[in-house]
């Protein structure tokens, strides 16, 4: 994968945004974090990003991006021509180059029509670099919309067999109801992305190793997430877990925007952290 | 998905539905014409059993009835049935007239199927030996090619698959071979009128010779499937010793046993 970034025209010219679906099949795995830390990292390397809740009727990205106290306008209101894309955009406050577009609450999933979506990327495509399109779990119509479109996908996989079977799933789908598949195009890029991820149970064969998932899915591996407390605490704080510079997940994260960016970054925490004698001693 | 959720005009819920099943009824198969000694031999049977019969549908079965004789007597022998309390609903396996006088006393025709397959079942046993005699000219047919070559051969449909099959994804190479050439997830379902090739892991389910071509073969590098079936013949994977799990193998057919072979 390293070195498409400068091959590809589209980042070249930067003329039309690459659309990204962050999706999995499997809910609680990990989507709207790492939409959040994606769409942060892609933005704090100077691109300009927006990311998109699709998970209409249960919106979460908003909280994670801390910005749900500035919801005025959202993504269905847009879709129905209630408002322009402008008013429903929110301006991240740490970061100038990224924008949120929110779910709506009050709404379900049947709101997001092809047609409507299709024209509200369009309608972003040219003023972005990259769209990341958070999507719902489930296959079924929120998580259809927001891969339909999509240029390249994230699937979001924790170290388990119903969540690899679940995204297993999803990886057909992305590649037979895609924009790109119905058109006959290149087909969508896919990447795995392991979250939740525990060297020190997997030493014990308690969770699939990375090479176990990597057999099934036959993926590119574009980042591991180790499990970490961290991300509960930066979810609730409203603040994307990339921004914890401390972190091994923040640093994972940001490994992980990297390798997207086609930079040749060596996976790390994938090996049990061996604590020192000092360490030992004061942690217990 | 409108269509898993049918309800009648407008939203008002749906008021009954239309479903199949399958029942196991007695048959009254006629060997004679003669209706008298029929009523006899009935009258002995109910006497026996009285409790049986009562509001039992049953079926009149005409495929033994001595051709050329005499006409079934439909209203005396419906009289007949009703009168031990049973209910005769219909007939099966009559000739057109037959049918037609069936028809007039407001019996239902049934179908043949259930005939021809106790008749087909009971015809295979003679015929096995049958079979032996095309196998036994197959080899000479195959001397001299260097590999058992498939015998779809030339101009046969082929399939060929170089992305994964995913979990939920179907495959069917109709009338003809299917090649894989990436991994088989669990949950993927591969079919094909000939044989299947797998050369990344297997994972998911094959069936080769789907129209029941028995001399159809799975070959597969990596064997961890779910199922796997030849013309019908399947075994699952817990039937699947675990020898041959996970090495280079060859799935057909032995004389109706599915047979599974290292490389």
């Amino acid at each position: 994968m390293q070195g498409w970034a400068t091959d590809h025209p589209i980042l070249e010219a930067a003329t039309l945004a690459r659309i990204i679906v962050i999706t999995s099949g499997k809910g609680g795995v990990g989507k709207t974090t790492t939409s959040a830390a994606l769409a942060m990292g892609l933005a704090q390397r100077g691109h300009r990003t927006v990311v998109i809740d699709f998970d209409v009727g249960l919106r979460n990205l908003d909280l994670i991006m801390g910005c749900e106290r500035r919801v005025v306008y959202d993504f269905v209101n847009v879709i129905n021509q209630e408002a322009n894309l402008n008013q429903a955009l929110i301006r991240d406050k740490r970061c100038d180059n990224l924008y949120v577009l929110p779910a709506s609450q009050t709404r379900d999933k049947d709101a997001l029509t092809k047609e409507g979506v299709g024209r509200v990327l369009e309608e972003l495509a040219h003023g972005y670099d990259f769209i990341v399109c958070d999507s719902p779990a489930g296959i079924e119509h929120g998580a259809t919309m927001a891969m339909y479109y999509a240029d390249d996908a994230i699937v979001v996989t924790n170290p388990e067999v119903s969540s690899v079977r679940d995204s297993d799933r999803m990886l057909g789908i992305l590649s037979s109801k895609s924009r790109r598949a119905e058109s006959n195009e290149e087909p969508i890029r896919e990447f795995l992305l392991l979250t939740r991820y525990d060297p020190a149970r997997v030493e014990k064969g308690e969770m699939l190793s990375v090479d176990d998932v990597q057999e099934i899915l036959s993926l590119t591996l574009i980042g591991v997430i180790p499990e970490s407390k961290s991300v509960l605490t930066a979810s609730n704080s409203g603040v994307p877990v990339v921004l914890d510079r401390e972190s091994d997940a923040g640093k994972a994260y940001a490994d992980t925007v990297a390798r997207y960016l086609g930079d040749e970054v060596p996976h790390r925490f994938l090996q049990v952290e061996k604590k020192g004698f000092l360490k030992r001693f004061f942690r217990g | 998905m409108a269509g898993y959720q049918r309800t009648s005009v407008g939203d008002r819920p749906a008021v009954f539905e239309l479903k199949a099943a399958g029942f196991t009824l007695p048959i009254i198969r006629l060997l004679e014409a003669d209706i008298e000694a029929v009523a006899a031999e009935l009258g002995a049977r109910v006497e026996q059993a009285p409790e049986f019969f009562r509001n039992t549908p049953v079926v009149i079965d005409l495929s033994a009835f001595p051709e050329g004789g005499a006409k079934v007597e439909f209203p005396l022998l419906v009289g007949l049935l009703r009168g031990y309390g049973m209910i005769p609903f219909g007939v099966r396996g009559g000739n057109k007239a037959q049918n037609e006088a069936a028809e007039a006393m407001e019996l239902a025709i049934l179908g043949e199927h259930e005939t021809r397959a106790t008749r087909t079942e009971r015809a295979i046993v003679p015929e096995e030996p049958a079979p032996s005699a095309p196998a036994a000219a197959a080899p000479s047919v195959q001397q001299g090619e260097p590999a058992p070559i498939p015998r779809a051969g030339a101009g046969a449909a082929f399939t060929l698959v170089t992305r994964p099959v995913r979990s939920g994804q179907r495959v069917y190479a109709a009338g003809g071979d299917l090649s894989i050439i990436a991994a088989v997830s669990s949950g993927a379902e591969l079919m094909a009128d000939g044989n299947i090739h797998v050369y990344g892991p297997l994972r998911g389910r094959a069936l080769a010779g789907m129209k029941g071509n028995t001399d159809a073969r799975i070959f597969c590098q990596d064997l961890q499937a779910e199922l796997v079936s030849v013309a019908g013949h399947y075994r699952v994977s817990e039937n699947i010793p675990m020898e041959l799990r996970g090495v280079p193998v060859q799935i057909y057919l032995d004389q109706k046993i599915l047979r599974i072979e290292k490389l």
